[in-house]
C-alpha cells in the first residue's frame, strides 16, 4: 500500500532540475535512507531530470516534465517523464569504454544505474519515462536491474 | 547553490580555489570560463582546488574533463587538489580518477608541475 506519493508537472527549465533533486532528497530522508544514500538518490534524480529537460524536451517551453515520487514500505519509487522524441537506451554509449572515457558528456544514465537499485527506461513516441527504484534497507537482496 | 572561484599564484602555478556546486548551468560555466581565461593569458599550470566543492554532477564531471583536455591541447597542465569524498567517489566510478593527476597536498602539488 502506498504511504506517500507526490507528483508534479513542471516546465523544462533548470529550476525543475533543482526542484527534482530537492524533492528526491526530502522523500529519501522521509523513507529513512542515510545521508550517503540520500546523496546518491538525489544525484540520480538530478541526472534523470537533466535528461528530461535538456535531452528530452530540449528546454522547449511548450513541453513539460512530469515527476512522481512514491514511498512504500519497501521502496522509494521515482518516475520522470518528458515529452521528447523517446530515448533509445540501446544507443547510449558506455562511458567507461576507452574511446568514451574523455568525452565531456554521456555519463548521466550510467550514474543513475550506479546509484539506484532498479532503472527502467520506457521510450515512446510521446516521450520517455525513466523509472527508478531504491530499496529501503533490508530489501537490498531484491536488487536487480530491470531489462530495458 | 552556486559556485565561487578565485585564483592565486604560487611559484608559477595558478591555484583555482573553487567552492560550492559544479553542476549544469552556473557552476559548470564558471569553471569553463575560469580555465579558458587562464589559458588565454598564458597561465598554463593550473591546480584546481576542489576542497570546498561539495557536489558535482555529470555536467560538472564533463566540465572537468573538458578543462583537462583543453589545457593539455594548449600545452598546459591541469591537476586536481583536495577532492572531497563525494567527488573522489564519482571520479572512481567513472574511471576518471586515474586519468586526472590528483593531489592532496598543495605544496607537493605545486612542486609537481613541470618547471
Amino acid at each position: 500500500m502506498s504511504q506517500n506519493r507526490v507528483s508534479y508537472t513542471l516546465d523544462s527549465t533548470l529550476e525543475t532540475v533543482n526542484s527534482a533533486e530537492e524533492t528526491a532528497g526530502r522523500m529519501a530522508a522521509e523513507a529513512g535512507f542515510d545521508d550517503e544514500e540520500i546523496m546518491k538518490i538525489s544525484m540520480a534524480v538530478r541526472e534523470a531530470a537533466v535528461n528530461a529537460v535538456l535531452h528530452g524536451n530540449a528546454y522547449d517551453p511548450t513541453k513539460k516534465v512530469t515527476m512522481a515520487f512514491e514511498v512504500t514500505p519497501k521502496d522509494l519509487v521515482i518516475s520522470i517523464r518528458d515529452q521528447g522524441k523517446g530515448l533509445d537506451a540501446s544507443k547510449i554509449p558506455d562511458p567507461l569504454a576507452p574511446d568514451n572515457l574523455m568525452k565531456t558528456s554521456g555519463r548521466g544514465i550510467f550514474l543513475i544505474r550506479s546509484f539506484m537499485d532498479v532503472v527502467e527506461i520506457h521510450p515512446s513516441q510521446s516521450g520517455t519515462e525513466l523509472r527508478m527504484i531504491k530499496h529501503v534497507h533490508g530489501n537490498a537482496a531484491d536488487s536487480k536491474e530491470a531489462p530495458q | 547553490m552556486s559556485m565561487k572561484s578565485s585564483t592565486r599564484q604560487v611559484d608559477g602555478v595558478t591555484i583555482v580555489d573553487l567552492s560550492g556546486r559544479i553542476t549544469l548551468g552556473e557552476g559548470s560555466v564558471v569553471l569553463r570560463d575560469t580555465v579558458r581565461d587562464l589559458l588565454s593569458k598564458g597561465q598554463k599550470k593550473i591546480l584546481l582546488n576542489l576542497g570546498d566543492v561539495n557536489y558535482i554532477d555529470s555536467s560538472g564531471i564533463g566540465e572537468l574533463v573538458s578543462a583537462f583536455t583543453t589545457s593539455k591541447n594548449q600545452g598546459g597542465e591541469l591537476k586536481l587538489l583536495n577532492l572531497t569524498k563525494k567527488v573522489h567517489d564519482l571520479l572512481q566510478i567513472t574511471k576518471l580518477y586515474t586519468v586526472f593527476d590528483v593531489k592532496d597536498d598543495e605544496a607537493a602539488a605545486v612542486k609537481s608541475f613541470t618547471k
